[in-house]
């Protein structure tokens, strides 16, 4: 079974967001990029494959990504047996300071899957850029392939998987889904693995990101940013300010106040 | 086939069993106002049980459709049907919640239906005849306000965001049935088994005050102290997606949108930034105290009293007060 995992980097949300000048985009210079948490979890959800029965699995990654191809040898150095780069030069309006659109990425990854078909495609449900729709639905409507996402637990079994799909509040399914098919994770069935540096730095050392040009499927009609900004900072909350001491007096009161700590 | 665009409103109705969710209630509430500004009416599209019609009061027309395949949500049998449904009554707009469902169908309903799509919203309007969105993106870091061009639109609205009250109202909707689409017979995908909530060992739901623990414990070792002030306060432990997601605590334990959501008389926030999706789970707490480095972290945005003191200073200072 060929499992492909397209990963992506997101804005490392610990740090500040900076916006454009004309306020229509994130400026990406000076932001710190890390793999995206939900394509993570998607990588583990199909190493787990790869480790149960034997799969091929390949990370798959926009050239044009920031940090990318630091993403790409983690993913083989935790056991991805190849990784490739989509040349994206190809598609106008893609570089510079903005983010790539979802259905962008999604076409340019339909051209990549239609030269090299998948048995299965597994990616993050979400990002946490993501503003025009998600990519494991849009990817399998290019493809017209059968689709699901919020999974919490994918298995092989013959020529189709066992997805399990979670709802609010604890509710989940179990479906029978006919490969080929793309599956959208919310968390992988354990904790992603860690990639010790030592084997990171081999993979780097071996090379081994292929890059491809690809024909990007056209995308659908997209959305018109007109301003990006930031949530008014605080809101509404009141600050305790003073040493994590006094800050604690301040919260016991509080609790004391509603009867919920004794003295 | 329907070739003209008609300025009507339409929302998915999310339902388990005869129970319809509190969020569709939310979209119809806010499909009332929109369809009134474009001059349309209020269409629900109901998929599966038909007897659920009369839960939805606050339609104008409720959509619906019958097949075994669509009894429970089955990813590609809501889409075909929904697509089928979108051909024969071609409204202005459709809305759907930003959770499994928005989130499984919305965007292949956008390239399908050929209709741009913004998920994420917490705030819609028509201006001067355009959709306008503002979507939570980054976390809840940045908002978006984007026009949906075209004709048509696809809208994917956070939980929370709107009134439900808006969408209950008593009126009887007219019900106009659609016939299924072939597909439903011949799908690449079946549902096995449903599985209802895990109980677990402790009910969150039913607590006084919770401990909550996010991604600013960094580590599983770290989770002993918020472990010892919960122990110390006599109350449940619980966390937000990310720490359930490395496995530090048991997914009973989380709060938010693929969670539980909580309405205790405290709700104390630890190393929680307040994504959208946690948000929806604890925004009706009566006091929210949120501890977080980032000034700038949404949680502040919810919580009643906030500091930026390091948790890793602060709980051992409150174990040691609640302690005496």
């Amino acid at each position: 079974m060929r499992i492909v995992v397209p990963v992506k980097s997101v804005p490392d949300l610990v740090e500040e967001i900076e916006l454009t000048a004309d306020e229509t985009g994130i400026d990406r210079e000076y932001l710190t990029f890390v793999l995206s948490e939900w394509d993570a979890q998607a990588l583990e959800e199909a190493l787990l494959l790869k480790d149960a029965g034997g799969a091929q699995v390949v990370a798959v990654g926009l050239a044009d990504d920031p940090e990318i191809d630091q993403i790409l040898y983690t993913a083989l150095a935790k056991g991805a047996d190849a990784a490739v780069k989509i040349a994206d030069a190809s598609v106008a309006g893609l570089s510079g300071p903005r983010v790539i659109r979802t259905a962008d990425r999604a076409a340019l990854l339909a051209g990549y899957l239609a030269d090299q078909p998948a048995d299965l495609v597994v990616t993050g449900v979400q990002a946490a850029d993501d503003l025009d729709g998600q990519l494991p639905a849009t990817l399998a409507a290019l493809l017209d392939l059968p689709h699901v996402s919020v999974a919490v637990s994918v298995v092989a079994a013959g020529g189709s998987v066992t997805v399990r799909q979670e709802f609010a509040a604890g509710r989940s399914h179990e479906l029978q889904v006919q490969l080929p098919a793309v599956i959208g994770v919310q968390s992988a069935r354990q904790a992603p693995r860690y990639a010790p540096i030592t084997r990171i730095r081999q993979a780097q050392q071996a090379g081994g990101l292929t890059e491809v040009a690809v024909s990007p499927r056209a995308a659908g009609a997209g959305l018109v940013v007109r301003r990006m900004h930031r949530p008014e900072a605080g809101g509404h909350a009141e600050m305790l300010t003073g040493s994590a001491g006094n800050v604690a007096d301040q919260i016991v009161g509080l609790l004391r106040a509603r009867g919920l700590v004794k003295g | 086939m329907n070739d003209e665009v008609s300025s009507n409103v339409m929302v998915l109705a999310e339902h388990t069993g005869m129970q319809v969710s509190e969020g569709t209630y939310e979209l119809i509430g806010k499909a009332r106002e929109l369809a009134s500004a474009l001059g349309g009416v209020t269409e629900v599209v109901l998929l599966g049980r038909r007897a659920v019609a009369a839960r939805l009061d606050g339609a104008d027309i409720v959509v619906s459709v019958e097949h075994p395949a669509l009894e429970e949500y089955l990813p590609e049998a809501y889409e075909q049907a929904l697509l089928e449904v979108l051909a024969q009554r071609s409204p202005r707009l459709l809305l759907m919640s930003n959770a499994t469902i928005g989130l499984d169908l919305g965007a292949a309903l956008s390239v399908r239906w050929d209709a741009p799509l913004a998920g994420y919203v917490s705030a819609l309007e028509i201006d001067g005849g355009a959709v306008m969105a503002t979507a939570k993106i980054l976390g809840g870091k940045v908002l978006a306000e984007v026009e949906l061009p075209g004709e048509r639109g696809i809208v994917t609205v956070l939980g929370g965001a709107f009134s439900a009250a808006a969408g209950q109202l008593a009126s009887t909707p007219e019900v106009v049935d659609v016939t299924p689409p072939a597909g439903l017979d011949a799908l690449r995908m079946s549902l096995r088994q449903v599985f209802e909530a895990d109980g677990g060992d402790v009910d969150i739901s039913s607590a006084d005050m919770l401990v909550s623990v996010g991604r600013g414990i960094e580590s599983q070792d770290n989770m002993e102290i918020v472990l010892e002030l919960a122990g110390a306060l006599g109350v449940p432990l619980s966390a937000s997606r990310p720490v359930v997601d490395a496995g530090w605590l048991p997914k009973t334990r989380q709060v938010g949108q693929s969670g539980l959501k909580v309405k205790p008389k405290v709700y104390l926030a630890f190393g929680i930034s307040g994504a959208p999706e946690h948000l929806e789970g604890m925004r009706n707490a009566e006091l929210i105290i949120a501890c977080n480095t980032d000034p700038g972290a949404p949680i502040f945005g919810v919580a009643h009293c906030g500091t930026t003191v390091d948790l890793f200073d602060l709980v051992p200072e409150l174990v040691d007060k609640i302690r005496g």
